[in-house]
């Protein structure tokens, strides 16, 4: 059984309670976590990765073991804690994200950029 | 006697108001969907319970919410915007060509006879329909092919399609605005547009009368009239007799022609409202003076609507979408602000009263009249 822990947003879209427990056939790497996630809770395609592309979205992290494996490869196996359900796979919401690049053109066309 | 139902996007969820047809007392069911932006929330005229939403966020990305209920419960629905074939670029901010990338709804239209037919505009800037309920989008490229796309840029909100007209007499012609392209229209259902600025001018573009490139905020159509539209613009005040053809300026007396939002009296067609602020660099009153501008007169003419709104010390903003009206008789007037108020005036303006003061920064406010 793998443990896939949520951000609140996803989880209270998803409609899980906490801690999401998941059967994952095969070898376990975050393309088939996040296969078997997205089939249990369809409401979660495209809020995690780009459903076609399958690219993590770019405010979001992966957390295992201690370790970021934001940047693994989607088929690279994941920690043996994490496959045997020792340790939960966390899906985090980056503490700097949801931040929004905003422009304001200024007089005489110069331009300045401010997080909103 | 009627319903008032107000749908309300914020920063951090949405708010359904309800209050019976004397618009005194009200009933505020929220958040929904806490946390997450709220840009638009909006009913199907062919049936009201059926309602849409965009909720979004930063990191998750889009989510489309439906309720068949009126609001009481939602379930998410199909959130794949993918543009049509080769997308090719628009212009960034400085100027050089940046490739077309989804990131939101701002505004969801249904169709006027289908609960199942719904619009949805999207940044960068683009429109699609759901002909299911929304399940699934397709994107009409006819827009974005148009020919002029590697022209248009993104306005400080981002390259936004916001506005999303259907005529109510034709069911083949749509009216969309982006900012930063213009207005454009359609006669054939989405397949063809054509852009409809002649007779905006706008100085921070490099031709100021180019045929698209203009900061169009928000433009409004009245069903009894649909040829005539009325235009918030980056700056100015814009009145179209002839379906966007050619455009006047109607500022006319107004202190300042910035602004967002621009809306239509329910059964005077030629009483419009607009929010003036200071300039594109000071988005707040001018003078901390909360003032919505009536004119009776299709514009030119203008009266400082100020009666129970804040007359000092006031800096929040009304965006461009977060303006409607209702039905009723006596027609009543809302919108939305910046600092989480929402007010109604149930007199067509000339008396205002808050229905809730304290809300997450608004977004979108939508109205609707219920038997």
């Amino acid at each position: 059984m793998i443990r896939v822990a949520l951000p609140a947003h996803l989880r209270i879209l998803a409609g899980a309670g906490g801690e999401v427990q998941l059967d994952v056939a095969g070898e376990i790497t975050q393309r088939t976590v996040l296969d078997a996630l997205e089939a249990r809770y369809p409401a979660l395609r495209g809020t995690i990765r780009d459903q076609v592309t399958k690219q993590r979205r770019p405010f979001v992290r992966f957390f295992a073991c201690e370790q970021d494996l934001s940047h693994e490869l989607l088929d690279a196996p994941l920690p043996a804690a994490v496959a045997s359900g020792a340790e939960p796979f966390l899906i985090i919401g980056a503490i700097a994200g949801g931040c929004r690049l905003r422009y304001t053109v200024q007089p005489g066309n110069s331009m300045s950029a401010t997080g909103a | 006697m009627n319903t008032v139902r107000v749908l309300v996007g914020t920063r951090k969820g949405a708010f359904v108001l309800t209050s019976d047809g004397k618009r005194e007392r009200w009933d505020i069911n929220g958040p929904h969907f806490g946390g997450w932006e709220i840009y638009h929330v909006k009913g199907s005229p062919a049936d009201p319970d059926r309602l849409y939403c965009s909720q979004s966020s930063g990191w998750a990305g889009q989510v489309i919410q439906r309720s068949n209920d009126g609001g009481k419960t939602w379930a998410p629905v199909g959130n794949q915007f993918a543009y049509d074939g080769v997308t090719g670029t628009h212009q960034w901010y400085d100027g050089t060509p940046h490739p077309w990338e989804f990131k939101r709804v701002w505004h969801l239209e249904p169709s006027l006879t289908d609960p199942d037919t719904v619009y949805a505009g999207v940044e960068d800037a683009a429109l699609f329909r759901s002909t299911d309920g929304g399940q699934n989008w397709q994107e009409l490229p006819g827009l974005r092919d148009h020919g002029s796309g590697p022209h248009w840029q993104p306005g400080a909100g981002g390259m936004c399609l916001h506005t999303i007209i259907l005529d109510p007499d034709n069911p083949q012609r749509i009216y969309i605005a982006i900012s930063a392209a213009g207005a454009f229209r359609t006669d054939d259902a989405g397949q063809t547009w054509q852009p409809i600025n002649h007779g905006l001018y706008s100085k921070y573009i490099p031709n100021p009368t180019a045929e698209v490139g203009h900061c169009v905020h928000h433009v409004a159509m009245h069903p009894s009239r649909p040829g005539v539209l009325f235009m918030q613009k980056h700056w100015d005040v814009m009145r179209s007799g002839d379906a966007g053809e050619s455009w006047q300026k109607i500022s006319g007396n107004l202190p300042v022609d910035f602004g967002f939002p621009i809306d239509i009296h329910a059964h005077e067609p030629d009483t419009i409202y607009v929010v003036p602020i200071k300039s594109d660099a000071e988005h707040y009153p001018p003078e901390g003076k909360l003032r919505v501008y009536r004119s009776r007169t299709g514009g030119n003419e203008w009266e400082p609507l100020t009666q129970g709104l804040p007359q000092s010390d006031c800096y929040v903003n009304v965006l461009r979408d977060a303006m409607s009206v209702d039905s009723l008789d006596a027609c009543g007037v809302y919108f939305g602000t910046t600092g989480g108020q929402v007010y109604c005036s149930a007199d067509a303006g000339d008396h205002w009263d808050p229905i809730v003061r304290d809300l997450p920064a608004v977004l979108s406010v939508e109205v609707q009249t219920l038997p």
